[in-house]
């Protein structure tokens, strides 16, 4: 299948800033079942991109824009061709062995609560633990800014796929299983109105491999989702992480043009 | 725990120092404490008027304070010192080749020499930095290795500093300090000199520099702010290296170049001495909340245009989890045996060592792992039965955060006290520096001495005190006079 995505995301600030420096992980690379075929990055103002790889060997982008700026605004455009898959990853640069990703970190604690959704450490529990993340959480997809822990989002009712993914790691990883959490985009919708939005999900060291679960639709993540990046949690995995220098607000109009659409 | 080997008097008490020692206890004998107070408060007025002081975690109502100094100096004869750098260098070596492998090859674990659970689980191991080997492969440029010793030549490493030691500016003010307080003991011992160290620092920073800086690098000093306890330390060192004192403001990254903003316009920095910690050093990639970051500096790191001075990561050697395997450790990079010896160490988080030290709390020193400055500390002798108590509490609680040593009869010193000369227990912090081609150990160091009777705690933050740190060029005195002149006699050896 083949999924092209142009995704913007665009912030105005009240004040012009100085400058604006951003970490991107925009990038998708290939696996055994992702060929990326083009992908570029748009800014629309006066920056500097500059290509690097990070620690957990994921494609990166450095932006550095001179200000004044006022708005700006990122335009992701890209294909990648994604074959079938039982949601084993495979064919990844994986500088870290499995065992790094047992590691809690502030964002990914497990309370007695969380512990409890995962019944055990194999590829079926894992599984299961998806399905039980999806049905025991009403999903909002609507963007959430600001990163919250397991924890705190496991109190709430609604809560988004980057809270799901993280419950899900959480939850694994209290079981032993190394897992991390993945952004990146997937198709959602109904079958009318199919989009391709920017999405978050999980992986799982089990069977010997990796292999990718996504709580918000309860089950292992297949044809549908474009990979960018992993991390132990959502921030080292964040799809912007930036700073800027200048007073005033910053509004974030996030994904406000996605476009999906599949071809067999 | 036994009688405490004292570095000047030996076992022997004021009458009867140690051998090539008996010059300086005469000295010792021969000016009146009076005289000895009225230089000791001399040279702390000079402190509090430059400004040396340290803030104190906990006590808001003495916010900054001077760290009490004690006018007779630690000495270390020649052949001590010499076996001693030997051992540093060796450590220091081995820190940055496992920081080398561990962030790289990670050749250690393939051997099967540490558990990978120790690493991997160690939030210290810094999965952003994996993958970028720093200019030259230096890891920890200053490293500041806290030593205790039980015998002329019994040193033990109770603590390995790689990421950003402090203390270096108290090793030079000391030795001002000394120079002029007493001249007489320059005069009759050949006392190596440290004012060369910021030289040697700059020289170390200059030699790391990434490739194509140029033949004169630009090298700058990083400092949260004046704000910071060590503030002193940071303009102190970038003043006697004759180079800039920024903070995060001055600088940006660029294009993947750090820049420092100057009135003239933007000048290119290429190697940084960092006195901010890993965590807030870039909001991008670490604590997107600090405000004291550069944002972009790990890209300009990983990108090979800048060297940061010590490599970020370095927590993972010098993390009191690692510690206990540090022996390991130094003998699989040296492919020798360890020249200095660590502290025995148990981890509390095994059950068969939890149960040991719960039967000897009275005993043994409790430090948490992630702990620093003497706080959540327990010194068994000396506690009371509730510290004990609450310790046992805490410690069955926890037990993973905590490792416990053997109470040790650790070194004293003659130190003035309000009854005259006193022993007291000391420790060590000498500084090694790595550069791109060669290891230096300073000859002197940071001493710091309990000043309570009795007391093992040297923390600054917990009453410690500091001397001056001699290194004797040889171990014969080059005169024997005392006394500024006024008494000649021929003595020592």
């Amino acid at each position: 299948m083949r999924l092209s995505v142009q995704h913007e995301t665009r912030y105005r600030f009240t004040e012009p800033q100085a400058r604006i420096v951003q970490l991107l992980r925009l990038f998708p690379g290939d696996t055994s079942h992702q060929t990326v075929v083009n992908w570029r990055i748009d800014v629309d103002c006066d920056a500097r991109l500059r290509e690097s790889i990070d620690g957990y060997g994921n494609l990166t982008r450095m932006l550095y824009a001179e200000g004044p700026v006022e708005t700006l605004c990122l335009t992701v455009t890209g294909e990648a061709l994604l074959s079938e898959s039982d949601g084993a990853i495979e064919a990844t640069d994986e500088p870290f062995p499995p065992e790094l990703f047992r590691r809690v970190t502030p964002l990914t604690r497990a309370d007695d609560a969380i512990a409890m959704l995962a019944t055990g450490s194999d590829l079926a529990a894992m599984t299961a633990l998806a399905a039980a993340i999806h049905g025991r959480w009403s999903l909002d997809r609507r963007p959430t800014p600001a990163i919250r822990s397991a924890i705190e989002a496991a109190a709430d009712d609604r809560v988004s796929p980057r809270d799901m993914a993280q419950i899900f790691v959480a939850a694994a990883r209290a079981k032993g299983v190394p897992a991390r959490y993945v952004s990146g985009y997937s198709l959602s919708g109904d079958d009318e109105r199919r989009t391709l939005a920017p999405h978050a999900w999980a992986e799982a060291h089990v069977a010997g491999g990796w292999f990718a679960f996504d709580p918000a639709v309860g089950g292992r993540s297949g044809l549908d989702h474009i990979r960018v990046a992993v991390a132990l949690d959502a921030a080292g995995a964040a799809p912007i992480a930036g700073v800027r220098m200048g007073a005033g607000e910053e509004v974030l109009d996030v994904d406000v043009h996605v476009e999906g659409s599949e071809q067999a | 725990m036994g009688q405490a080997f004292d570095e000047i008097w030996g076992q022997g008490g004021p009458d009867n120092p140690r051998d090539d020692l008996a010059a300086l206890a005469r000295w010792m004998r021969e000016v009146p404490s009076h005289e000895l107070k009225r230089r000791l408060q001399s040279a702390e007025a000079t402190f509090r008027q430059l400004g040396i002081t340290f803030a104190v975690y906990g006590d808001s109502e003495a916010a900054e304070r001077i760290i009490p100094f004690d006018i007779v100096p630690r000495v270390f004869k020649a052949d001590e010192w010499a076996r001693l750098s030997k051992g540093l260098v060796q450590r220091t070596q081995a820190i940055n080749a496992f920081l080398d492998d561990i962030y790289g090859e990670r050749r250690i674990l393939k051997a099967g020499v540490l558990p990978p659970d120790l690493i991997f689980g160690n939030s210290q191991f810094r999965p952003e930095i994996a993958g970028i080997r720093p200019p030259h492969g230096v890891w920890a440029h200053i490293c500041g290795i806290d030593l205790v010793r039980t015998g002329p030549d019994e040193f033990f490493v109770l603590e390995d500093n790689a990421r950003t030691p402090s203390g270096v500016s108290y090793m030079l003010e000391n030795r001002e300090a000394m120079i002029r307080l007493c001249p007489e003991l320059f005069r009759n011992f050949r006392v190596a000199a440290v004012d060369s160290y910021p030289d040697l620092l700059l020289e170390t920073m200059r030699s790391v520099a990434p490739p194509g800086a140029g033949a004169h690098p630009n090298c700058v000093v990083l400092t949260p702010g004046h704000f910071n306890s060590a503030y002193y330390e940071h303009s102190f060192l970038a003043d006697s290296m004759g180079i800039e004192l920024v903070e995060p403001a001055d600088l940006v990254v660029d294009g993947d170049v750090v820049w420092m903003q100057t009135i003239a316009g933007r000048v290119r920095v290429d190697v940084i001495y960092r006195r901010i910690d890993d965590d807030y050093i870039d909001p991008v990639v670490f604590r997107p909340d600090s405000l004291l970051g550069v944002p972009g500096l790990i890209a300009a790191y990983r990108a090979g245009n800048v060297a940061l001075v010590n490599a970020p990561g370095n927590g993972i050697a010098d993390d009191k989890a690692i510690y206990s395997y540090m022996p390991e450790i130094v003998k699989f990079y040296s492919e020798s045996e360890p020249l200095l010896p660590n502290v025995e160490t148990w981890r509390c988080r095994e059950p068969d060592a939890l149960k040991y030290v719960l039967d000897h709390l009275d005993e043994v020193v409790v430090k948490l792992v992630d702990g620093s400055g003497g706080y959540g500390m327990l010194v068994g002798p000396t506690a009371s039965k509730a510290e004990i108590e609450n310790f046992r509490r805490a410690l069955i609680a926890e037990p993973q955060r905590y490792i416990a040593q053997p109470t040790l009869a650790l070194s004293t010193v003659p130190t003035l006290t309000e009854k005259g000369l006193s022993p007291r227990h000391v420790d060590f912090r000498p500084f090694v520096l790595t550069g791109a081609n060669k290891v230096q150990v300073v000859p002197g160091g940071l001493t710091r001495v309990a000043l309570k009777e009795g007391s093992l705690v040297v923390n600054s933050s917990q009453g410690g005190g500091t001397k001056d740190s001699f290194v004797l060029m040889d171990d014969r005195p080059a005169q024997t006079q005392t006394m500024g002149g006024m008494t000649q006699s021929q003595g020592g050896r």
